[in-house]
């Protein structure tokens, strides 16, 4: 079975058996004109398909008023009722979902039918708008099959939404009969209003045995862990009013109240309140004296004012969502749309989605027990907060509220994250607004570890052909007691490296690699020869670093093993005057890069810079043969959000600026091409990452007072 | 040869895409149109009067949605009680919050009973929980309580059963029903059901159980715990091994199990088909059937073939080598190798449906294990195949937290259950799932402190913020003289001068009173004074005069200047979860005394920074104060320069990190001295070496002050290193210094030339 997995184990540059240049061609033409072929015949077999089967295939013109009409004798089986100790694995057949390289479960809907009991009673209405939508949503996504035999999950078109608007033994007798019933298994329902009177059960009481329950109104009674869902109670306010987005901050109102048909003992309670703190806190009811033609359901009145929901809830800081007969509220929609942060006050309520969503982020649960300390307990949440949550409210209605087609979509996804726990949607993407995960990052590397001394690190020298300097870099470099290992990438292809007795003879292994194409990113690439955590990567010309330099810089890298820890450092400015960012080498008193001519960094970052790096920045940076070590900057700033440590004092490093090219002096134009580089890379990565810090390393007693050959790194500064 | 192929080749290229340019229409309609008709996806209707449909239920009916004939609130409330007992508890039903109201969260343990021996792992758990900051002594106060008797082990064929446990309880005065009674469990039921039996009512009490399942666990109200063994250390804890990130694992194996394989009974389906997917290449799966005393008699055909290839390997050598490691349902769901694993940095597939996974209510274990299905065994191999290097990576990095923050120590996993428990008696005051996940873990994490991640020192990168641009001084006073001295003076001077001070506290710890506001200097910045109660904890008091998140804290007699400050304070937002100071110290193993060292000589590393002179959160004040045991800060006050050490230790526990040091123009005093010279004429002495026997009297003679200071800085250092159960302090070899600094450039290009002097 195949599966996504990136081919990072596959062998570097170096290793690509190099066909005969007259071959490579001949497969190359043969390539792309059996690519042209494919690329017409799919033209032609796709493009006009998909524009007739979305006008006359697959949409039926038809009205839900010609479906099939099909009676349910008096006598035909009733499911059990639902089963209270189902959970994932006992009543679920996963059999159905299988294996598969996309991680979709499959779902199928039933096609609609009318169902009449053998007096031609309907059972139900056929379908409300609200199913039809999330029917349509479910078809329109990606987890939907018509191959029943593939299906994993099967949805009814039998429209339970609401148990009031439904026969209840009947509707079961309806479930009953669906081909492939089986007793429900794999079966979902949707049900966003449960339960009636009397006593109103907080979840559906239509017989359904192992069928799994998509419930809004849950309790933690009837909720069955990790098997039902639960879900918002739909609001059509939504589709009709639009609530443009507001600031966060404070507002009008501190507390709200907009709900209608509240208990009398919770209306007291909240006048109580109202009565303790004043004009902060807005108890609204329903409008007596309203004049005809004005819907009562948008309207809503204090004393003999009247404001205009849902907008009135835009004007408060809190609103509060209190229980009514049913546990699920309508009004949580509402109020979540009007971003305005959810007071909630039902106990024993599981709010919806809660399985995935944070609600901690987003609302304030208070016990009902607790009602008269809501003013003090709110009041106790910084400003700050406050905000956050306000953004968050209304993101979380954005993204699992706002239509039916989002609560659909949703369900779905947390049932195939059961299904596929390993390929499940994390936390933050599931909570984090978009201005969230904009400005967050998430450290690959955020264990705190400092790596054992003993691992040492691997040298990775880039050269072209400057053999004698190379070699005196290698003897340099091998006097560092924690060097491990040491690998020359070997950037030229017109030449040979030397004989093997030529090397330096050193007391660690040295590896020559040799390159298919003269590129700077072969210097980043992950070779399965780096064994140790930690790279050092030097240029062939680096020779005035000290062992203790070096072996100090290994030191800091060990104590910040998820940043670039170099020597020589450079900063970046904005300049004023052409708007736009400058790249800046003079002695400052800042620092926001290090050169990679010498820099220890974590092996990680080769695997990032050579499959993750955004944009076209990899190959733009091989085509300009410059810039790779201002890329490595960002990249590594930009997933870590942490600035670079420069270790030790400054030297004169002899041309550190000209990596590629020999002989190019530090003018000019090297300097103006430097900037376009931070210039482009500012604009693919959308921001710009790098941190400006005042401080750089130095061993704890450098330049004190104290005997040096007492000091561990005696050796540093001097040239 | 080669020409010829290609020409043929390229003629029949051709002559196919000629065909589909000419006549690409017609073949269509014929080959393919009716075909595809047939095929073509049938997806829902767009009816045709979609628009008409009625919406699922009318506006008012969503609205109104209140029936007053109905039970009123409190009513229902009542009915609850009623209804939802026993196996249906729920906190609202069967916990009584009121009894946590007024005094907060307490724990009471009932007093052991003589001729009622408990376990040694029951032993730990009390201990757990008599060390926590929330234990008290007086049931009265009491929010919560917890059994003297063991019962850990309820598997009535073991030894260590205890009985008549029913009749004991309905002893106690103070059971109540089980009311706010919270009960550890490791092993319940027996052969050869091994069902959730506890053979005694345990009424309304909360059940922290390990091997919990789904079906018996009453959400939000009870807890499911880890199996651990009677080894498991009561506090500090064995690290995680990962001791390095790889990417990819650098690991010889992909998948190990090796373990007992049941040939009949509960758990046999799931352990008897291990072996199955084992290919002896990198997915090594070994079974046994040599356990208990008749196995010879259920033994198959596999049992000797299996009995060799197991002894070839060693438990502890795979579960080095491997990257992921399956703990499957033993005849319980828990087993031992889920800790192993989760130290072992080898990812855990789970294979033990309707296990409650231990502290899933806190812990999202989506990030740290594959949640395994027993009935899709085959499929494991290929689903851990297919995850991608960079989510091993964080999964190995998430085990290793979760281990080292809930369950290295039978402390961490107590304290862990009474978070979770506090949590819920007020939910708008509790720790959001992302702050259970996230380093530090939740257990360092104080909601009383604040509820906005904002506040910590931990969430500024994840969350995009910054710290605040300013920081308050904060200086403990306790000269003696009435008048202010002239280091003082020069301090205040020196501070208010910075551009980032927003305000000056000084907190006067001596008996005189602070000299009149006439008397203090003028400066730019607020100065507020706050008397001291006379304790050396004082200083790392959350007071509310502090309003920055930095605090520059500082003794009365260290002598800064601007630009030191400015420059340690830049570096601090840089590292705002550390500790950035100047004078540092450094402790050492001492392998001839087998003890901790502790040393102020100039050393090439570092791992304390003094508070006499350092820039730290504020929040560390308030996890000072509120998270260490009131024992643990007696101790500092009893010993005279502790406090200092206690902070740097726990400032490491959390962080994990050493502290920073930054350039200091000359060697700072250490005043030590000095303190001891005011607690001698302040009758501030406590009551010294009452917690601890070993520590000298404090401030007897002044000749020897130094030397005795760092004896009892020694002492102090062993004794934190006992309590924690390990040594947090972790050393640094790197100063932080201006990029320029004592480099070959002009002075006037400096940014901080003052420092250079």
């Amino acid at each position: 079975i195949m599966c996504a997995s990136a081919k990072y184990n596959t062998r570097g540059p170096a290793l690509i058996p190099r066909m005969k240049t007259k071959h490579r061609i001949y497969y190359i033409t043969l390539f792309s004109i059996v690519l042209l072929g494919l690329i017409a015949t799919g033209m032609f077999q796709f493009w006009p398909h998909s524009i007739e089967s979305s006008s006359d295939w697959t949409v039926e013109k038809r009205s839900v008023h010609d479906v099939p009409v099909v009676k349910l004798p008096a006598d035909s089986p009733i499911p059990e009722r639902g089963d209270l100790s189902c959970r994932m694995h006992t009543c679920f057949d996963v059999y159905r979902c299988g294996f598969n390289p996309k991680n979709k479960i499959k779902v199928y809907i039933y096609s609609l039918k009318k169902y009449v009991d053998e007096y031609g009673t309907l059972v139900s209405n056929t379908i409300s708008r609200e199913y039809n939508e999330l029917l349509t949503a479910i078809s329109d996504s990606e987890f939907y099959t018509d191959d029943v035999n593939r299906a994993c999950l099967f949805v009814p078109s039998i429209d339970v939404l609401n148990q009031n608007a439904l026969r209840i033994k009947e509707t079961a007798q309806a479930l009953a009969q669906l081909a492939r019933w089986d007793r429900g298994t794999n079966h979902l329902l949707f049900n966003m209003l449960p339960g009636g009177p009397p006593d109103y059960n907080t979840a559906l009481d239509v017989p359904r045995d192992r069928a799994l329950l998509a419930g809004g109104g849950f309790s933690t009674w009837t909720y069955r862990q990790g098997y039902d869902v639960s879900i918002p109670v739909y609001s059509p306010l939504s589709g009709e009013v639009d609530l443009p987005e507001r600031g966060p901050g404070p507002r009008r109102y501190f507390i709200l109240s907009s709900q209608m048909a509240l208990h009398p003992e919770y209306r007291l309670e909240l006048e109580a309140l109202q009565a303790e703190n004043g004009e902060s806190v807005l108890i609204l009811d329903k409008c007596t004296n309203l004049s005809e033609g004005v819907p009562a359901v948008r309207k809503r009145c204090y004393k003999n004012q009247v404001f205009d929901y849902p907008q009135v809830l835009q004007e408060s800081t809190f609103c509060v969502v209190l229980r009514g007969a049913r546990l699920g509220q309508a009004v949580l929609s509402d109020v979540l749309q009007a971003g305005c942060v959810p007071v909630i006050i039902a106990d024993s309520y599981i709010l919806p989605f809660s399985e995935v969503l944070d609600w901690k982020r987003a609302s304030v649960v208070i016990p009902e027990e607790k009602m008269p300390e809501m003013y003090s307990i709110l009041q106790s949440i910084p400003q700050r907060q406050i905000e956050e949550m306000q953004r968050q409210a209304r993101w979380f209605w954005e993204a699992y509220f706002r239509s039916m087609k989002a609560i659909a979509l949703a369900t779905l996804q947390i049932i195939n994250d059961r299904i596929y726990p390993y390929a499940a949607i994390s936390y933050e993407e599931w909570n984090d607004p978009p201005a969230v995960k904009w400005s967050s990052v998430s450290n690959p590397l955020f264990l705190p570890l400092i790596p054992p001394q003993s691992q040492g690190f691997t040298a990775v020298v880039l050269t072209y052909d400057r053999v004698e300097s190379l070699f005196r870099v290698i003897t340099e470099v091998s006097k560092v007691p924690s060097l491990s290992k040491l690998l020359v990438v070997w950037n030229n292809q017109n030449k040979s490296p030397p004989e093997d007795s030529l090397w330096p003879k050193i007391r660690v292994p040295l590896k020559v690699v040799r390159t298919a194409e003269n590129k700077l990113s072969n210097r980043f690439f992950p070779y399965d020869e780096i064994e140790t955590e930690a790279v050092l990567a030097i240029d062939d010309d680096i020779i005035m670093l000290t062992s203790d330099e070096l072996q100090f810089g290994y030191e800091v890298w060990r104590e910040f093993p998820d940043r670039l820890v170099g020597y020589p450092g450079r900063l970046h400015l904005w300049d004023h005057e052409m708007n736009k960012w400058k790249y800046e080498s003079e002695w400052t008193n800042e620092v926001s890069m290090v050169l990679t001519g010498a820099a220890f960094y974590h092996k990680y970052f080769n695997y990032l810079y050579t499959y993750k790096m955004p944009g076209d920045i990899k190959n733009w940076v091989d085509a300009h043969m410059n810039c790779e070590d201002i890329a490595m900057n960002f990249l590594v700033a930009n997933v870590t959000g942490k600035s670079v440590i420069k270790v030790t004092p400054r030297k004169k490093f002899k041309c550190p600026e000209c990596t590629a090219i020999d002989g190019l002096s530090l003018d000019q134009t090297h300097m103006v091409e430097r900037s376009e580089c931070i210039n482009k890379f500012a604009s693919v990565f959308g921001t710009m990452p790098l941190k400006v810090v005042e401080h750089r390393a130095d061993p704890v007693l450098y330049k004190d007072d104290f005997p040096e050959k007492l000091k561990s790194f005696p050796n540093i500064g001097s040239l | 040869m080669q020409t010829r192929k290609k020409y043929i080749f390229l003629t029949f290229l051709a002559s196919w895409l000629l065909l589909f340019f000419f006549g690409g229409d017609q073949l269509r309609r014929f080959a393919f149109f009716s075909g595809r008709k047939a095929e073509a996806r049938r997806s829902w209707p767009r009816w045709t009067d979609q628009s008409l449909l009625k919406s699922f239920a009318d506006p008012e009916e969503l609205q109104r949605d209140g029936d007053p004939s109905l039970l009123s609130p409190r009513e229902r409330r009542a009915a609850w009680l009623s209804a939802y007992r026993s196996s249906r508890c729920r906190m609202e039903t069967c916990f009584d919050f009121s009894r946590c109201e007024r005094h907060g969260f307490k724990v009471f343990t009932y007093p052991q009973e003589r001729g009622q021996p408990v376990s040694e792992t029951y032993g730990k758990i009390l201990s757990s929980i008599e060390r926590s900051r929330y234990h008290t002594l007086n049931p009265e106060e009491a929010c919560l309580f917890i059994l003297s008797i063991d019962t850990l082990d309820r598997d009535h064929l073991s030894g260590q059963y205890v009985r008549d446990v029913d009749e004991k309880i309905r002893g106690f005065p103070l059971w109540n029903g089980g009311r706010n009674h919270l009960i550890f469990n490791l092993y319940s039921g027996t052969w050869p059901s091994y069902s959730g039996e506890l053979g005694f009512d345990i009424g309304h009490a909360i059940l922290a159980k390990a091997s919990f399942d789904t079906e018996s666990f009453r959400p939000g109200f009870d807890i499911s715990i880890p199996l651990f063994s009677k080894e498991h250390p009561q506090r500090g804890g064995d690290r995680g091994w990962l001791s390095q990130d790889s990417v990819p694992p650098k690991k010889k194996y992909l998948l190990v199990f090796k373990g007992k394989r049941y040939l009949t009974g509960i758990g046999s389906g799931t352990r008897n088909a291990l072996h199955h997917i084992h290919n002896g290449h990198d997915i090594i799966s070994l079974t046994t059937c040599k356990h208990g005393k008749d196995w010879e008699k259920h033994k198959d055909t596999r049992c000797d073939k299996d009995n060799v290839d197991y002894e070839r390997f060693d438990y502890q050598e795979l579960l080095h080598n491997s990257t992921f490691c399956i703990v499957p349902r033993g005849r319980r769901l828990g087993s031992f190798r889920f800790l192993e694993a989760l130290q072992a940095a080898c990812i855990p597939v789970l294979l033990s449906d309707g296990w409650e996974l231990p502290f899933a209510e806190a812990i999202d274990w989506g990030r740290a294990a594959v949640v395994g299905s027993e009935r899709l065994l085959l499929q494991i191999p290929s689903a851990v195949r297919c995850i991608r290097p960079e989510r091993v990576l964080a999964f190995q990095q998430q085990t290793q937290f979760l281990w080292d923050a809930y369950f290295s120590s039978v402390d961490k996993i107590v304290h862990t259950t009474l978070e979770i428990i506090k949590d819920r008696l007020s939910p708008h005051r509790s720790r959001s799932r992302f702050l259970w996940n996230t380093l530090p873990g939740g257990l360092l994490v104080l909601p009383d402190f604040s509820t906005h991640l904002g506040d910590f020192p931990f969430y500024y990168l994840q969350h995009g913020y910054s710290p605040s641009k300013k920081f308050t001084a904060f200086i403990r006073a306790v000269s003696q003289a009435g008048s202010l001295s002239q280091p003082i003076l020069r301090l205040i001077q020196a501070v208010s001068g910075s551009q980032y001070c927003a305000q000056i506290v000084v907190l006067w710890s001596c008996e005189k009173p602070p000299p009149p506001s006439g008397k203090w200097p003028q400066s730019a910045v607020p100065l507020s004074i706050i008397q001291g109660r006379g304790k050396l904890s004082d200083r790392f008091f959350p007071f509310e005069a502090i309003q920055t998140d930095a605090v520059l804290s500082l003794d009365e007699d260290t002598s800064l200047s601007t630009s030191e400050v400015d420059f340690a304070f830049l570096v601090w937002r840089s590292f705002p979860e550390r500790i950035v100071g100047f004078p540092t110290q450094s402790h050492f193993w001492d392998a001839e005394q087998g003890r901790w060292g502790y040393t102020s000589k100039w050393t090439n590393e570092l791992s304390i920074v003094l508070t006499a002179a350092a820039f730290y959160h504020r929040y560390y004040h308030s996890l000072f104060t509120e998270y260490l045991p009131a024992a643990l800060r007696e101790l500092v006050d009893g010993l005279a320069a502790c406090e200092d050490i206690l902070m740097n230790v726990l400032v490491a526990a959390v962080t994990k990190l050493p502290p920073v040091k930054v350039t200091q123009r000359k060697q700072h005093k250490e005043g030590v001295a000095q303190q001891a010279e005011c607690r001698d004429g302040a009758a501030g002495t406590p009551p010294a070496g009452q917690r601890s026997p070993s520590a000298p009297r404090p401030a007897e003679g002044k000749g020897s002050a130094g030397s005795r200071s760092l004896s009892q800085r020694q002492d102090c250092l062993d004794q934190l290193a006992d309590w924690f159960g390990y040594m947090p302090l972790v050393s640094s070899q790197l100063r932080l210094d201006p990029v320029l600094f004592k480099d070959q450039v002009s002075v006037l290009r400096k940014k901080y030339p003052g420092l250079e002097k």
